[in-house]
């Protein structure tokens, strides 16, 4: 056991780290050097493929509409799946347990079952390719993970603090914001960031939803350069890193709570 | 108690939104599963069960389909099952390495599955990908392939970057159900002069019983699902070898206008992974409600979905109730 385990925690860590860093510097390459010398860092770095990308594409536009989409979807999947966790918190037995039951089927269901209906549905409303239509379904598909999470946490809450509270006379909303959401912080922490990583980097939505190039998302657009700049790599990577800055910098920050959200949802998803 | 009404209105802002984008779609798939709509025309053919015997008779595509999808979830729940049990054990004692080490395959979990996607087909890439240029440079050229490109192993090409992008999650599911395991365990099982092996298969693995059934579920349902990543890659080539039921149904719907059958192929898949679902946690409850009868001190179970459910709840006894 002892002399395979260092080799292998290492082989493993080189299996991350190395195409993590090889993708970094083919960033810095032309596509000739990249040709010539696939793995080593070149002499001659250069910024050509940045320049190439921001020259030739709406960066910051994509940037501005993943932002706003997993921004708006995610403030409303917070506060919408707490709201519901509470009325599950507070219901008799069998209404909470239906309601339950529902968003914890509705975590079952892939969402491939649903592209079509809702692709249909959206094209209905007029709103396919706009970002609101996207937002609205994202917040719905998040809903259920959010009540799984959040729900199941507000369970173990004590119930004897709400039932004083509602005797001292506090209305429903006041115990929701003053007592109810500040005990499950952790539990929303953890929904904010297994949503906020599903929002920022979901590709299935988008692609259905979003047709003109001012609409899409990162994501999206990424997967749009294949067509573009076919096997040209220095400049799919070079977006490629651009759009995953946001999520690393804060990964390298808030690793913990990353790993414990992501955990969480992985647990209840 | 009296409930008040107000409490239903916490329900109306989510509720309606879950509604209209979620339960209406579902229904709306499930009728048009009935009929042969191409998602056009104004007309909408009743098609009866004819989209559902199709399918399970004669479309050789969906059957094909059928196959890629087993093989690449069962390549995965059973590597990825495998390697994050293996190295959550070696990574279990929380020194500055392991935590680092732990933090650094925990990375591509956050990375979006069209990156991921980019960086294997670079690394697979035939002419200039670090895969063959590595077999190059160690004097293996035999052994070059055009990875993604060969029908008969990209799908288990697939598997591998999808085995890649998520071990380090499911690593931490079992670090937290081998941490929760008592030491005492342990020291008795060493005074009793057990091998590490034995020591493993009787204490550990039993003990591991919940967490693994979490790892297993969640890697079969990903699986099952892993849209983004197969369509970005090779969008269900070469050859169709790699298009899994994720990909089939976007592609009846979208590009052949098959919207009814599209629909039938969907319900088929949503009833395949609830049925999975509810066999895995049925198995969990089996096991942890079978342990609970046999054990003699009386405790409260814990009623939360936690993948390491309180582990004083199962019985420390060895053998038996393995998954």
């Amino acid at each position: 056991m002892k002399f395979i385990r260092g080799p292998l925690v290492w082989l493993y860590a080189l299996l991350i780290l190395v195409p993590v860093l090889v993708v970094v510097e083919s960033s810095f390459k032309s596509l000739s050097d990249l040709y010539h010398n696939p793995l080593l860092p070149s002499k001659n770095l250069t910024i050509g493929p940045y320049s190439t990308l921001l020259s030739q594409e709406p960066i910051s536009q994509y940037f501005l509409n993943s932002f706003e989409v997993t921004a708006i979807s995610l403030v409303m999947v917070l506060i919408f799946g707490s709201m519901i966790s509470y009325a599950i918190l507070r219901l008799p037995k069998i209404p909470a347990f239906i309601l339950y039951g529902i968003f914890s089927i509705g975590m079952m269901i892939p969402t491939q079952v649903n592209m079509i209906p809702v692709y249909l549905e959206l094209s209905h409303f007029n709103m396919v390719d706009t970002l609101y239509g996207l937002i609205l379904v994202e917040t719905a598909f998040l809903l259920p993970i959010a009540v799984f999470i959040i729900g199941g946490f507000m369970r173990s809450l004590s119930k004897e603090l709400i039932e004083a509270a509602t005797v001292d006379g506090a209305n429903e909303w006041h115990i929701f914001w003053k007592i109810a959401v500040p005990l499950s912080t952790p539990s929303i922490a953890s929904t904010a960031i297994f949503g906020g990583v599903i929002l920022w980097n979901d590709l299935l939505f988008p692609l259905l939803l979003i047709k003109s190039n001012a609409n899409q998302t990162l994501p999206l657009a990424l997967l749009s350069f294949t067509g573009q700049y076919q096997t040209n790599y220095p400049v799919i990577f070079a977006g490629v890193l651009l759009a995953s800055i946001p999520l690393v910098v804060l990964y390298v920050f808030l690793q913990k709570y990353f790993i414990a959200g992501m955990t969480a949802g992985a647990v209840k998803g | 108690m009296r409930t008040k009404k107000s409490i239903y209105l916490f329900l109306v802002p989510g509720g309606l939104l879950f509604l209209i984008f979620f339960v209406v779609p579902t229904l709306y798939g499930l009728s048009l599963s009935f009929t042969n709509w191409d998602g056009l025309s104004s007309k909408v053919p009743f098609a009866g069960f004819s989209n559902y015997t199709h399918l399970f008779t004669d479309d050789t595509m969906f059957h094909g389909a059928v196959g890629n999808t087993l093989k690449f979830v069962v390549m995965v729940v059973i590597l990825q099952s495998f390697f994050s049990l293996l190295f959550a054990i070696f990574l279990l004692r929380n020194t500055k390495t392991n935590i680092f080490l732990r933090t650094l395959y925990f990375f591509p979990t956050i990375l979006a599955s069209v990156s991921v996607a980019f960086i294997w087909t670079f690394i697979y890439d035939p002419n200039i990908g670090i895969l063959n240029t590595l077999l190059k440079d160690f004097g293996l050229s035999s052994l070059q392939h055009s990875w993604l490109g060969d029908p008969h192993i990209a799908i288990y090409c697939l598997g591998i970057v999808e085995i890649w992008a998520h071990t380090g999650q499911l690593l931490i599911i079992y670090l937290a159900g081998l941490q929760q395991i008592p030491v005492e365990l342990y020291e008795v099982a060493k005074i009793e002069g057990a091998t590490r092996w034995q020591t493993f298969r009787k204490v550990t693995w039993p003990l591991l019983t919940p967490a693994t059934t979490m790892v297993v579920a969640y890697t079969t349902i990903q699986s099952f699902r892993a849209f983004d990543l197969v369509y970005a890659m090779t969008d269900g080539g070469p050859n169709n070898s790699t298009e899994i039921l994720a990909t089939y149904i976007y592609h009846q719907a979208f590009q052949y206008n098959h919207v009814g059958y599209a629909s039938a192929v969907s319900m088929v898949f949503m009833i395949v992974i609830a049925i999975i679902t509810m066999l895995q946690f049925g198995i969990l409850r089996l096991q942890s409600g079978s342990r609970e009868k046999k054990s003699s001190k009386k405790k409260a179970r814990s009623t939360s979905a936690n993948p390491t459910a309180n582990p004083k709840d199962l019985e420390y006894v060895s053998g038996g109730g393995t998954a």
